[in-house]
């Protein structure tokens, strides 16, 4: 799993940043990042770019996490490309939401380096 | 921190309410900043409290719930959550203390049995400074928690319908 690529989804920077670094930390060798502040940000990036990874949030403004999630089969750089939530809405019916709507995993912030790498390995083993 | 069936009845008491707030608060804290949150003496003098980010709970759980500190603290968060990268902590503390909140009030609520699914949180808001008056419609139930984050006060307030 060398130098994978990752577009990280969140409306807040700060929050982008920590992902990266929690991945980082996690041990994942990372090579291109791309960031997004919303699903609609998202969907642009992946109609230009082909990445291994999504990482995403759920509540944010102009297009919410699920509702990207559920507009992902419709853009071909994305077929196949693992999703993963990262969001403080940790319900179970949240949870069950997010995978039906085609998300690879789910982590509740806040989280650790560890959790990150627990959660994203087997997606990522799954997937590559 | 999971919780236990039983602890989880306890917890839908509100009077239980505000030792889960705190917990809540120490668990982002520590988790996302790397750092400890004390529980305040004594009230914070309101002045010096010029950061106020807000997030709204709707649903099962209606109402607001706050976090206010000093542009000093804001700063602070946002350099220990950038990590390496604090260059531009300062820019980014509104986004820093958003974000916070918005987590602390997520942890929250996804300790209270049963209250996750019904209730929605909304993307938060950022205020600064201190000569404003905030007026919200939730006020039947008022719970305040007044913390330390490196010896500066944190107030943490939800106000429910």
């Amino acid at each position: 799993m060398d130098n994978i690529s990752v577009l990280i989804v969140d409306d807040s920077s700060v929050m982008r940043k920590i992902v990266e670094r929690s991945l980082r930390q996690a041990g994942i060798e990372i090579g291109e990042v791309f960031e997004a502040g919303n699903g609609l940000e998202a969907l642009a990036v992946l109609n230009e770019r082909k990445v291994n990874l999504v990482l995403c949030d759920i509540n944010m403004p102009a297009m919410d996490g699920l509702e990207f999630v559920k507009q992902l089969p419709r853009v071909e750089n994305a077929k196949g490309v693992p999703v993963v939530m990262i969001t403080t809405e940790g319900s179970e019916g949240h949870v069950v939401q997010a995978l039906s709507a085609g998300a690879r995993g789910y982590i509740r912030k806040p989280f650790t380096a560890d959790q990150v790498k627990e959660h994203i390995l087997p997606v990522l083993a799954g997937s590559l | 921190m999971s919780i236990s069936r039983t602890e989880n009845d306890a917890a839908n008491r509100r009077e239980y309410w505000a030792p889960l707030l705190e917990l809540s608060a120490q668990e982002v804290f520590a988790l996302m900043l790397g750092e400890r949150l004390d529980t305040a003496p004594e009230p914070a003098p309101v002045h010096s409290l010029d950061v106020t980010s807000m997030v709204g709970l709707a649903g099962s759980l209606c109402g607001l719930l706050t976090l206010r500190c000093s542009s000093k603290s804001a700063a602070l968060m946002a350099t220990k959550m950038l990590g390496a990268d604090g260059a531009g902590a300062k820019v980014q503390m509104e986004d820093a203390v958003g974000e916070v909140c918005n987590m602390v009030a997520g942890n929250f609520k996804n300790k209270i049995s049963g209250i996750g699914d019904g209730c929605k949180l909304s993307v938060p808001t950022v205020i600064t400074g201190s000569n404003y008056c905030l007026c919200t419609l939730a006020n039947d139930y008022t719970l305040e928690i007044n913390l330390l984050f490196h010896g500066n006060p944190i107030v943490i307030s939800l106000q429910l319908n």
